[in-house]
C-alpha cells in the first residue's frame, strides 16, 4: 500500500463569521495578508518534509483558487519547493485542474520539471476543478469536459511523443509541441484521478487504465463505484484490483479520546460534513453547463421545489449513503447535493448555522466521514475503511480549519509513529497492493470472464442502520 | 402558455442539417422574433397582441433545449447565419425582426452581415455591444430563479411574471440550463458582446427601432444609446420605472411603439 499525507493547506486567519455568512469562495481578500500567507505556506511545506521523516510514502497536494479554504493556488508551485526539498516521497497532484489552465502545453513542462528535479517522484492527477474554479479562471463551464479531455490529450502527448509535432484540436492549438523538458519516468509519470464519484470520470479512469481516488466520500456509493470502474475495465479486458483505488480519508489522533476530539471538532469548519457545503455558495459552485444532466435535476429540485428535499443537512447526506441502491448515475449527483445543503437551509444567524455545523459532529463521526481519537481506537475503524474498499493509496487527511499549530504537528507525529505502521500491516494482511506493486491495468480477467469486485459492502453490515 | 394554446402551433424547419423547431401563430406579414438567453417564455400577452396583425415566427434557439445545437455553432454570429440560411431557403427576406436581450444580439449581427434580409428591425435591450457606462450583468453568477426575477425591475408587481415560462419548476430549471450553459458557449468570452459589432453596424441602414427600460439592469441604458449612434438613422425609445423585459412590464408603450413602427 501507498501512504500518503494531504491538507487543504488553508488561510487560518479569516474571519470564521464571514466564512458562515458566506462561505469560502467569494469574500474579498482585503482579508488576506501575504506575511501571514506565506509564513503558513512554509509551514505546510515543512509539515510535508516532517510527514517524509515520519515515513510516510507521499505527501498529496491540491489546487483551489480565491479560497482560504486552501491556498495552494498554484500547486506546482509548491510541488517545486517540494522536489528539491523531500528526498524520497512521491509527490501527488490531485490534481491539476486541467479545464482552467488555459495552456496545457505549460502544464506538461512544468509537470516535467519537477519529476526532473525531484528525480522521478511525480505523480500527476486531474481534476475538472470546482464550480468557483471556473469563475477563478474564467474557464467557460460549458466547455470543461471538452477542455479536459482536449488538455489531457495534449499533455501526454507532449510527455510521450517526439517533437516537434503538431495539435490542432477544438479548443487548443500547437502548431509546433517540441518540449526540453521531459518526465524522466517513462512513459510518463504515474497519472490519478481523484474525483467525488462522478461516472462519467471513472469510466474514463478505467478506460486509461488510471488508478480512481475518491476524496473522502460516502462509504456504500463508493463500494458501487468501484464495482462500476470494474465493469469498465472488464471492458477493456482487465481485471481490477487495489492498484486501481485510492481513497482519502479525514483522521484526527491525540492522546486522549476528548483532545481527539476537540481538535478533529475544528474540521468541521475545514471541510467535513455540511461545513463542507461552506465551500462555496450554489451559483458559484453550480456554473452553466459544468454539471451532468443527473447532477443538474437534483438542483433543480432543490432550488426551485425546495420542500422535496426539505429536513436536515442529515437528510441529503443520508440520501448520500442510500444511493448505493439508488441509480448509479444519482450517486455523484447525491453528493453534489449533500454538498451543497447548507444554502437551502433556513439560516437565522451566525451562531444557529454555527451551531448546526459543529452540531453535526456525531454524524459525521458515525459515517466515517471523520476517524478521530487514540492512535489505539482509531484503528479498527481504519481497517473497516480498508476491508471495505481496500484501495491500495490510501491518503490521511488531516489538520484543516482552526487547528492549532502544536496540536497540528503532534497529531501528525503520532499518525505517523503510531498509525501508520499499524495501517502498513494492516495492508500487508489484506494483500493490499499500490500502483507502485502492481500495474494498474495488468491483471487478466478471470477464465470466466466475469470480473470481480474489489470493495464490499459486507464489512460495513449493521453501521450505518 | 395553455390557455392560449390555440393562437400558436409549433413546427420544424430543417435548415442546414439543424431542425428548427419554430413556434409559430398569427396572421398577416411574417415577424422574426428572436427569443432572450433563457428561451421563449411562453406566449405571453403581447404575443397575441402582435399576431393580430403578423405571422410570428418564434425559432427556439439551437442547444437552447428544444433545437439541437448543431456542433459548428460556436458564436452568436455563428447562430446569427442559422438564421440567415433560414430565411434564404424560405425566401422570407427581407423580413420584419424583433429580437429581445441576447435575440436582440443575434438579429443585430445578422443586419450587420446582410441589412437586406431585414425590412424593419426592432432590437429590444440586445446585449451585443459593451457598455463604456456600467457592466452587462454576470447573469452567470447567478441561479437561474434568481437571473428571471432579476430581469424585471419589481417582479412581485409585474402583471405577467408569475405566467413567464410557466413558472419556476424543476422541469422549467433543467430546459433554463440548457439554455444558459449554451449561452456560456457563444458569449462566455467576450462576455455577451463582440468587439466587431459597433464598426460592423456601420453597414446597417436597416429602419430600426432600440427600445430600452430605463432601470434595465442587465445591460445598461448605455449600451442602448450606443448602438443608436451606430446604426443610421435608428431611435431609442426608453421606458422609465422599466426593466429588462419592456413587452411585460411597459406593455401597452411596448405595443403602442412596435405596432406603429412595424405598421
Amino acid at each position: 500500500m501507498h501512504i500518503s499525507y494531504f491538507t487543504e493547506r488553508p488561510y487560518r486567519y479569516v474571519p470564521n463569521d464571514l466564512v458562515i455568512q458566506n462561505g469560502f469562495f467569494g469574500n474579498p481578500n482585503k482579508y488576506f495578508d501575504p506575511v501571514k500567507g506565506g509564513q503558513l505556506l512554509n509551514e505546510y511545506l515543512d509539515e510535508k518534509l516532517l510527514a517524509e521523516e515520519l515515513g510516510f510514502d507521499g505527501v498529496m497536494l491540491n489546487e483551489h483558487h480565491d479560497t482560504s479554504f486552501c491556498m495552494g493556488s498554484v500547486m506546482n508551485v509548491e510541488a517545486a519547493v517540494l522536489a528539491r526539498i523531500t528526498k524520497k516521497v512521491k509527490i501527488a497532484l490531485l490534481g491539476n485542474p486541467l479545464p482552467i489552465v488555459g495552456n496545457p502545453l505549460r502544464l506538461a513542462e512544468e509537470l516535467a520539471m519537477i519529476d526532473m528535479i525531484s528525480g522521478g517522484r511525480l505523480v500527476s492527477g486531474w481534476v475538472r476543478g470546482g464550480g468557483s474554479e471556473q469563475f477563478a479562471s474564467n474557464a467557460n463551464p460549458a466547455f470543461n469536459r471538452e477542455y479536459f479531455n482536449e488538455a489531457h490529450e495534449v499533455v501526454v502527448k507532449a510527455w510521450t511523443e517526439p517533437g516537434p509535432f503538431r495539435y490542432e484540436g477544438k479548443h487548443f492549438h500547437y502548431r509546433f509541441i517540441d518540449p526540453w523538458v521531459l518526465p524522466i519516468q517513462k512513459p510518463h509519470p504515474p497519472i490519478w484521478i481523484p474525483g467525488l464519484l462522478s461516472p462519467e470520470t471513472v469510466e474514463w479512469c478505467a478506460e486509461h487504465r488510471y488508478p480512481y481516488i475518491a476524496l473522502a466520500t460516502f462509504l456504500p456509493p463508493t463500494v458501487d463505484l468501484w464495482d462500476f470502474y470494474r465493469d469498465a475495465a472488464a471492458k477493456q479486458g482487465y481485471q481490477v484490483g487495489t492498484e486501481n483505488f485510492g481513497y482519502l480519508q479525514k483522521v484526527y489522533v491525540a492522546e486522549s479520546e476528548e483532545k481527539a476530539h476537540e481538535i478533529a471538532k475544528y474540521d468541521m469548519f475545514g471541510g467535513a460534513g455540511i461545513g463542507y457545503s461552506l465551500f462555496g455558495q450554489p451559483q458559484w459552485m453550480f456554473p452553466p453547463g459544468y454539471n451532468s444532466k443527473q447532477a443538474t435535476r437534483r438542483i433543480a429540485r432543490q432550488f426551485t421545489a425546495p420542500d422535496a428535499t426539505q429536513g436536515s443537512p442529515w437528510a441529503s447526506a443520508a440520501a448520500g449513503q442510500r444511493s448505493a441502491h439508488e441509480t448509479r448515475q444519482n450517486i455523484s449527483a447525491a453528493q453534489v447535493e449533500h454538498r451543497s445543503g447548507i444554502w437551502g437551509q433556513t439560516r437565522d444567524s451566525v451562531e444557529s448555522t454555527r451551531g448546526q455545523i459543529f452540531g453535526s459532529f456525531p454524524e459525521v463521526e458515525k459515517q466515517f466521514q471523520i476517524i478521530c481519537g487514540t492512535p489505539r481506537s482509531v484503528l479498527p475503524k481504519i481497517r473497516k475503511v480498508l476491508e471495505c474498499l481496500r484501495p491500495g493509496i490510501f491518503f490521511f487527511w488531516q489538520n484543516d480549519g482552526p487547528i492549532k499549530r502544536e496540536d497540528r504537528i503532534s497529531n501528525l507525529k503520532l499518525l505517523g509513529t503510531e498509525v501508520v505502521p499499524a495501517v502498513r500491516e494492516m495492508a500487508k494482511e489484506l494483500d493490499l497492493k499500490s500502483p507502485f506493486e502492481v500495474q494498474p491495468g495488468s491483471r487478466p480477467l478471470p477464465p470466466s470472464g466475469k470480473p470481480e469486485s474489489v470493495g464490499s459492502l459486507q464489512p460495513l453490515a449493521g453501521i450505518f442502520n | 402558455m395553455a390557455q392560449n394554446s390555440q393562437e400558436w402551433q409549433e413546427e420544424t424547419l430543417r435548415v442546414d442539417q439543424t431542425d428548427l423547431v419554430i413556434v409559430k401563430g398569427g396572421t398577416g406579414r411574417p415577424l422574426l422574433v428572436l427569443h432572450d438567453e433563457l428561451g421563449h417564455a411562453g406566449w405571453l400577452k403581447w404575443h397575441s397582441a402582435l399576431a393580430r396583425e403578423h405571422t410570428l415566427m418564434i425559432p427556439l434557439h439551437p442547444g437552447f433545449g428544444r433545437t439541437a445545437a448543431p456542433e459548428w455553432i460556436r458564436t452568436i454570429r455563428d447562430m446569427a447565419g442559422l438564421y440567415s440560411i433560414m430565411l434564404r431557403q424560405q425566401k422570407l427576406a427581407p423580413i420584419d425582426v424583433i429580437g429581445f436581450s441576447l435575440g436582440g444580439w443575434v438579429a443585430a449581427e445578422m443586419a450587420a452581415c446582410n441589412p437586406d434580409q431585414f425590412r424593419r428591425m426592432i432590437l429590444v435591450a440586445p446585449n451585443g455591444i459593451k457598455p463604456t457606462q456600467g457592466e452587462i450583468r454576470d447573469i452567470f453568477q447567478m441561479m437561474a430563479p434568481d437571473q428571471l426575477r432579476n430581469s424585471v425591475l419589481d417582479y412581485e408587481n409585474t402583471e405577467e411574471f408569475a405566467s413567464l415560462f410557466g413558472g419556476i419548476g424543476p422541469e422549467q430549471f433543467e430546459l433554463w440550463e440548457d439554455a444558459r450553459a449554451q449561452t456560456a458557449r457563444l458569449a462566455w468570452q467576450p462576455y455577451l458582446h463582440n468587439p466587431s459589432l459597433p464598426h460592423l453596424l456601420e453597414v446597417v441602414d436597416t429602419p430600426t427601432l432600440l427600445i430600452w427600460g430605463k432601470q434595465d439592469s442587465f445591460v445598461p441604458l448605455n449600451a442602448g444609446e450606443i448602438y443608436q449612434r451606430c446604426i443610421r438613422g435608428s431611435r431609442l425609445v426608453v421606458f422609465d420605472q422599466c426593466g429588462h423585459r419592456p413587452e411585460i412590464e411597459k406593455r401597452a408603450d411596448f405595443l403602442r411603439e412596435t405596432q406603429s413602427f412595424l405598421a
